[in-house]
């Protein structure tokens, strides 16, 4: 898949991160309310409010638009909206100084245990370790039972029961940090250790503490309400939404309005947090965007101006006709494949080599319509499978033919086997999806296959899972896999290219035994002209996403016309050749910038 | 498997000591002198000193601390005086009812939470897709006892559907139906505000695992789309929803404080809240003792049911 990873959309123009964190339509929303909620809030001394606090018992539970108090009063007469507005800020306040307290604190620790490890580390990790074993709520109500319920200790048990996450996070960045070439320059600088930790390791770990406060900050203000609510927090006179909202649970029934109002204003504040925590997050870590991933679908998005024929006479087993692939990254299709056309026989073996990036697997994915898409998209071209176009296909059928008429070997089997189910059971598998046979039936098979891919004592060896096989026994379970449904062609993309080289020549062995008994159509997929002189009859060289020069292996290897060709030719190394090889290939590249 | 479950019980024994010291700790924090508290104005240096001594705190933290947890131990969680009974009963008493409670919330928001994460993320960008991630933001940043009150309001006192409060009904109740109907508005609070965290999360675990290299073999092989997603993707990825999980149950468990409270409901939380008023701090430290407990526990399942699920985790 090296292919794709060279194909990707090509970088845009960097946006500033205020235009970054704008451009998201939520964390704008948020950024809003959460602006004009602080706004509120810093300016209630200023606003014409009436006095919180001054009760007014005649007056009391007048539901909202009543004269002189927009939001009512509550059971004390009170007016709500000028309770609710110090209210906010009373609760703003706290959340915001609790969470940079958690801050404070939490990276200091993060920062020297991961900057100091051994013994330091230990000891601190595994302190936050059990400050974290505690549902966290409940260590908050240990702590304010302790030192007494109130505004301010509660502050402080919020801050305590988050230090864990920031020192956490701030620990990981940091471990990853010290080891950096530039505080290894500081150090054999003589700066001292302190003067690192400030100078050279925070700086770099600021957007870490940034994003965790911006995504903690919610969170704690909810949480520092929650204690109110509780009666464990603010304490009259003073109060805060939480508590706002605590005390007129008691009227809930006859003047629902006191509690709902608070109620909501937490919600509304902390939502707009979230927002724009999130966007924070993502403007200034886009890797944590959580689902930023897209979604590879069933089959590949296949988009072609013009259809080509649905049939094709007298065609061989494969035939590729103008096949185009590209990549789409939003605004264009950047193409990887163009114009590829081949075809193959069946018991032929065609090798498509080229370099890293020359759009090889792209194509060879291409075929059953399996490049992962978005933002995969096959642009145009068909593909012929006994002279029937697929591409064109309904996705069900086209989802029939995999593994039955089309099968493939991938190239590291350890990543394309699935890690949690057995080797056997996955075989198996690959058979009851095209048959209806029986389990039993399909596992007997499993094992068959297993002994014809020459794996010792397949019976146990099926119960065993891909990662306690050795690589070569795990290609070997690949194959059996192609193999199950007896396919009329195989695609072996790079099969050997994670293995040693003696377990390569078995596994090209078996490929080329296999073809011949079976009498196999096999596209094979390398990047080494050895392994194609090995085993292909004819051979495609790709070279930026184009097939430049297609013949007879013999041909082409005695006489290449492109020079790439010659240059890939000249690349395999011969044993013994020594310091000759360099002074034999470096003319060839002269000019070439390669 | 034996040895492995054997091997994280033992793991788990010095977490539960540490927060036993933890606690200890805190309760080490209180301001001023406790002999003092206890006596009031008969605190005399000698009946200070006396008291000191009965009580053991002539000794020194490292002491005390031994004597208490060799006291725990033996389910002496010492005496509540407001209530006049041992704390382990009152614990235990309550401990039921929390469990009941903290159970049926963590089984709806898993099972919700992990239903609307595959299906956001296999209808990515879709309306489905929206619709679970705005109803994943109001969950993460809906206060669980604003929640619970407006339901009550709709569900008990507009459309008198269900009780509002209690576990069981004064008169008449007692039975399982009873305890169901009871239990609906509390655990459906706590788990609305818990699914958000496991469908978020569930969402991004299957987005990860469906662009791994696995997936696109099983499609190699022909499987049907609804087989590489629920076979093979969601598999793979439940692996990493286990963990979540087992969070959440920390997650319901501290909630299940406001809820309780919130809804009448007889449990811990609902006891911790009435002991931290009264001051009444042994009944504290043993509530949280047994819900921190109770945590690490589930916690320890969860690691059990991951090794169980994922072969690579066992060795």
């Amino acid at each position: 898949m090296t292919d794709m990873a060279l194909s990707a959309p090509a970088p845009r123009k960097r946006r500033s991160n205020w235009q970054l964190l704008m451009a998201n339509r939520l964390a704008a929303a948020g950024l809003f309310i959460f602006g004009f909620i602080v706004v509120l809030a810093v300016l209630a001394p200023a606003l014409p409010l009436p006095n919180p606090d001054i009760t007014d018992q005649p007056n009391r539970l007048l539901p909202p638009f009543a004269d002189g108090h927009l939001l009512g009063t509550d059971h004390l007469g009170r007016d709500i909206l000028s309770r609710l507005i110090w209210g906010t800020q009373v609760s703003l306040i706290v959340g915001v100084s609790a969470t940079a307290l958690a801050a404070i604190f939490g990276s200091l620790i993060g920062l020297v245990a991961g900057y100091a490890r051994g013994a330091t580390d230990s000891v601190l990790m595994r302190f936050v370790d059990m400050l974290m074993a505690f549902p966290y709520i409940l260590l908050a109500i240990a702590i304010v039972a302790a030192l007494g319920p109130g505004l301010l200790n509660a502050l402080y048990a919020i801050a305590i029961v988050n230090i864990p996450f920031f020192a956490r996070n701030i620990r990981g960045v940091t471990v990853s940090i010290r080891n950096r070439e530039f505080v290894d320059a500081a150090r054999l600088s003589g700066k001292s250790h302190p003067a690192i930790l400030f100078t050279e390791v925070l700086p770099n770990v600021l957007p870490v503490i940034v994003i965790t406060m911006s995504t903690t900050v919610g969170w704690m203000i909810l949480e520092t309400a929650g204690l109110s609510f509780l009666g464990l927090g603010a304490q009259p006179p003073t109060s805060d939404l939480g508590s706002m909202l605590g005390q007129a649970r008691a009227q809930l029934f006859t003047a629902p309005h006191a509690s709902i109002i608070p109620g909501i204003m937490i919600f509304v504040l902390v939502m707009s947090i979230n927002l724009l925590g999130d966007g924070i997050r993502d403007v200034l870590d886009p890797r944590l965007r959580s689902g930023a991933l897209d979604r590879p679908m069933p089959v590949t998005k296949i988009d072609r101006k013009t259809k080509p024929a649905n049939e094709i006479e007298d065609a061989p087993a494969l035939v590729v006709e103008n096949l185009s692939t590209g990549f789409d990254d939003g605004r264009s299709i950047a193409p990887a494949v163009r114009d590829i056309s081949f075809r193959l026989r069946k018991g032929e073996c065609l090798g498509l080599i080229g370099e890293s990036g020359s759009g090889k697997s792209v194509t060879a994915l291409s075929l059953m319509g399996l490049v992962a898409s978005p933002p995969g998209v096959i642009t145009a071209g068909g593909v012929y499978i006994e002279g029937r176009e697929v591409l064109g296909l309904p996705e069900h059928a086209l989802i029939a033919l995999r593994g039955a008429r089309v099968a493939y070997v991938f190239q590291d089997p350890l990543t394309t086997l699935h890690p949690l189910f057995r080797v056997g059971e996955q075989i198996a598998e690959a058979i009851l999806v095209h048959e209806s046979v029986g389990r039993t039936h399909a596992n007997r098979r499993a094992v068959e296959l297993m002994e014809t891919v020459g794996i010792r004592d397949a019976g146990s060896r099926a119960n065993a899972y891909p990662h306690e096989l050795s690589g070569g026994q795990r290609q070997r379970i690949g194959i059996a896999m192609a193999l199950a449904n007896d396919p009329d062609i195989i695609i072996a993309d790079e099969p050997t290219t994670a293995l040693d080289v003696t377990v390569q020549a078995k596994i090209l062995e078996l490929l080329h035994d296999l073809r011949r008994q079976r009498g196999l159509a096999l596209l094979l997929i390398t990047h080494d002209f050895g392994v194609v002189a090995q085993v292909c009859d004819r051979v495609a060289v790709m070279k930026d996403g184009e097939i430049v020069e297609q013949g007879e292996t013999s041909k082409v290897l005695r006489n290449p016309q492109h020079d790439y060709t010659k240059r890939l030719i000249a690349c395999v190394p011969e044993l013994g050749e020594g310091q000759a090889f360099l002074d034999r290939v470096r003319p060839l590249f002269e000019g070439a910038g390669a | 498997m034996t040895a492995y479950i054997g091997k994280r019980l033992l793991a788990a024994v010095p977490v539960i000591l540490g927060l036993s010291i933890i606690v200890f700790l805190v309760m080490k924090l209180i301001p001023g002198d406790p002999a003092q508290a206890l006596l009031g104005s008969y605190a005399t240096p000698e009946n200070v000193e006396r008291i000191n001594r009965a009580l053991g705190l002539d000794r020194s933290w490292p002491e005390q601390y031994v004597i208490w947890i060799g006291n725990l131990l033996q389910g002496d969680f010492g005496r509540s005086y407001i209530l006049n009974r041992p704390v382990i009963d009152e614990v235990l008493e309550r401990f039921g009812a929390t469990l009941i409670l903290a159970g049926a919330s963590l089984i709806i928001c898993s099972v919700l939470g992990i239903l609307a994460g595959i299906v956001s993320a296999v209808r990515q960008f879709g309306w489905t897709d929206r619709i679970v991630t705005f109803f994943v933001l109001i969950g993460i940043s809906m206060p669980a006892f604003f929640l619970g009150l407006v339901l009550i309001l709709l569900f008990a006192v507009q459309w008198r559907l269900l009780p509002a409060s209690g576990m069981y009904a004064v008169y008449g109740g007692g039975d399982l139906p009873d305890l169901l109907r009871h239990l609906i508005l509390p655990a459906g609070t706590l788990a609305i505000v818990a699914t958000g965290v496991v469908a978020r999360l569930t969402r991004a675990a299957m987005l990860e695992v469906l662009r791994q290299d696995f997936i696109r073999t099983a499609r190699a092989k022909g499987l049907s789309e609804n087989a590489v997603i629920y076979r093979h993707a969601f598999r793979a990825a439940l692996v990493s929803i286990i963990p979540v999980i087992g969070i959440q149950a920390g997650f319901v468990l501290g909630g299940a404080v406001y809820i309780e409270t919130v809804f009448q409901w007889p449990g811990l939380g609902q006891m911790l809240v009435k002991a931290v008023s009264t001051r009444d701090l042994l009944l504290v430290q043993g509530g949280v003792l047994v819900a921190a407990t109770l945590y690490v526990l589930v916690n320890l399942l969860a690691d059990v049911a991951q090794a169980l699920l994922d072969p690579r985790l066992k060795a």
